[in-house]
């Protein structure tokens, strides 16, 4: 009889571990996708403020005189690369400034033929949509990521072990446009 | 929400045993038709299945890509796929970048390969890249890039190899049968009814399980691709890109030419589809393009929470097709609009029609040489000549 107990506990204490050790990995794996999509986006990022100097290059040998915009447009990716490493917050809401000033410089585009139908102008402009896209997946897969932490860590029995270990909650990556997935309209 | 890939395949799983006791039922039914105990029978279907899964397992890919005249393409070749493709990569959390093949054929489909995600490749034809928008071919890709993180290309590859173990067992057998007789019946032993018994329990088999092996097969690749469709519309946020996508797949009337049945499963659309087959067939390894295209047109979200409850709405409350697990917590997610023509820069198709004669020409090792007329003249690499001319002005090249 006593046998027949202690075993039972042995065999509750060793599922009781077990469940601690895999709830563990599950939120260590988490927490490594997440840091794993943040750098996915981070590398977007620099690829989009490294395409802007050689994109303004090409604009200004048609467009000079669209000062204004161009002058946004640089400004606003001087503030996105000085925001670098100063939090989430104060990245997306640079970030989100360039998007918006982006936007305006290909509206603006569209209004030179000879502009447009130049290659260098066409490659840059597929490179910056594809960054564009790729920052918006890339954000996309970090906030999925960010999500299912999160659950992990508030919900029962997980978050007896998140607390245990001092896992935190991860913060999502909004980017404040207006209509921000939605690429530059063009109305004439 | 990646936990329900998981979960899927364990249902997936369920199948396959299914198929491989469909297997071991041959081998042991054989073994008492021609050794007297199964164990000879066993050994002969094990080995067989043994040895067509390592050679698929490790040579599979190459061998799919090049039956189907598959040619490698970098970045450069092809920037727009190169970066829808990397998109997708990122949106679906792969770890590594798939490798890119185009086919020249005008027929429009799209594959994916690899045993496992560092491995994986998607193939599209030419076809597909002339015919499809930017939105349209993202869709596509997402598709593709789902069967890889979906391990769907092992898993299908090895219902593969145990179809066509069985298929191949099953025929070989019946001609023994037909035109060796039967060698148990010579070792005497059980002999009489037992034997009779034995004999028509294994015709019965041989007759049955190819077919049964068939169903199993089809019904485990229906399943993944509803799946397919539903993660690539949760990729993209975007579920009118592969919708529309289809709706041009389908109307094409072009056959590829030289697709692989064995393959059939990966293509974006069925391959070998005929034209006005009925909507629930058995014998399909597609949904039908149609009943795709309208659970893909008539989702609320994104998420595949409003994949599978347009599935049921389109099949009038005909139950679900994702797991019970894959919707566990996921509530809808947002689509998102799309993205404008003229803003993207994005090519006309005559554009895109010469984007990929010239890639294919390019591939093929043509020289190109621009002539001042604007006319591009395509040189071939055997050429004995050093001068050519330019039909349009006339004007003498040097090669």
């Amino acid at each position: 009889m006593a046998i027949g107990i202690g075993i039972a506990v042995l065999v509750i204490i060793v599922l009781l571990i077990v469940g601690v050790v895999v709830m563990y990995n599950g939120l260590v794996r988490l927490r490594n996708q997440m840091n794993n999509a943040w750098s996915q986006i981070d590398v977007q990022l620099k690829r989009r403020h490294d395409l802007i100097p050689n994109l303004i290059e090409t604009v200004k040998g048609y467009a000079a005189h669209e000062r204004e915009t161009l002058d946004a447009v640089i400004s606003a990716r001087n503030m996105a690369q000085g925001a670098v490493g100063k939090g989430v917050g104060a990245q997306s809401k640079a970030e989100g400034a360039l998007s918006g000033a982006l936007m305006g410089l290909f509206a603006v585009a569209e209004a030179y033929p000879d502009l447009k139908a130049n290659q260098n102008f066409l490659s840059l402009q597929e490179e910056l949509t594809s960054t564009e896209n790729k920052i918006a997946f890339s954000r996309q897969f970090y906030n999925d990521s960010v999500l299912t932490l999160n659950n992990k860590v508030q919900m029962f029995p997980s978050n007896i072990i998140a607390g245990m270990f001092s896992f935190s909650e991860g913060e999502f990556f909004e980017i404040e446009v207006p209509k921000e997935r939605e690429v530059p309209k063009v109305s004439f | 929400m990646w936990e329900q890939i998981r979960a899927n395949r364990t249902k997936s799983f369920v199948l396959v045993g299914a198929m491989a006791a469909v297997l071991l039922g041959i081998g042991y039914i054989i073994g008492m038709m021609f050794f007297g105990s199964p164990i000879g029978g066993l050994f002969i279907a094990l080995i067989i299945w043994g040895v067509m899964s390592l050679v698929a397992y490790f040579e599979g890919d190459n061998i799919f890509l090049s039956i189907s005249r598959a040619k490698k393409i970098e970045r450069d070749d092809h920037p727009r796929l190169y970066n829808i493709v990397e998109e997708m990569k990122i949106a679906s959390g792969l770890e590594y970048m798939p490798a890119i093949y185009i086919i020249d054929d005008p027929a429009m489909n799209a594959f994916a390969t690899g045993r496992d995600p560092k491995k994986a490749a998607v193939a599209v034809t030419s076809g597909l890249l002339q015919n499809l928008n930017r939105d349209e071919l993202q869709g596509v890709i997402g598709h593709e890039i789902a069967h890889i993180k979906n391990r769907d290309v092992l898993l299908m590859t090895m219902c593969g190899v145990l179809l066509g173990t069985i298929v191949m067992i099953s025929y070989y057998m019946m001609h023994m049968l037909f035109w060796g007789g039967i060698s148990g019946g010579r070792r005497g032993g059980g002999g009489g009814s037992g034997g009779a018994i034995i004999l028509l329990v294994g015709l019965v088999l041989m007759i049955v399980a190819p077919i049964l092996a068939r169903l199993i097969y089809y019904a485990i690749s229906r399943k993944r691709e509803y799946l397919a469709d539903a993660t690539a519309a949760q990729y993209t946020r975007y579920p009118e890109g592969l919708a529309s996508a289809l709706e041009k797949l389908g109307g094409s009337r072009l056959q590829p030419q030289s697709a692989n049945e064995a393959l059939a499963p990966m293509y974006i659309t069925n391959p070998f589809r005929k034209k006005g087959k009925a909507a629930t067939d058995l014998s399909s390894t597609h949904p039908p393009i149609s009943e795709r295209i309208r659970i893909l047109r008539s989702m609320g979200g994104a998420s595949f929470a409003d994949y599978n409850a347009s599935y049921t709405a389109v099949h009038r409350g005909g139950g679900s097709v994702m797991p019970v697990s894959a919707l566990a917590g996921a509530g809808s997610l947002g689509i998102r609009a799309a993205s404008s023509e003229a803003a993207v820069g994005e090519p006309s198709k005559i554009e895109r029609t010469r984007e990929v004669s010239d890639l294919m020409w390019k591939k093929n090792n043509y020289k190109t040489i621009n002539c001042n007329c604007g006319t591009k003249l395509k040189v071939p690499p055997n050429i004995k000549r050093f001068t050519v001319k330019c039909p349009h002005c006339g004007t003498t090249h040097s090669v």
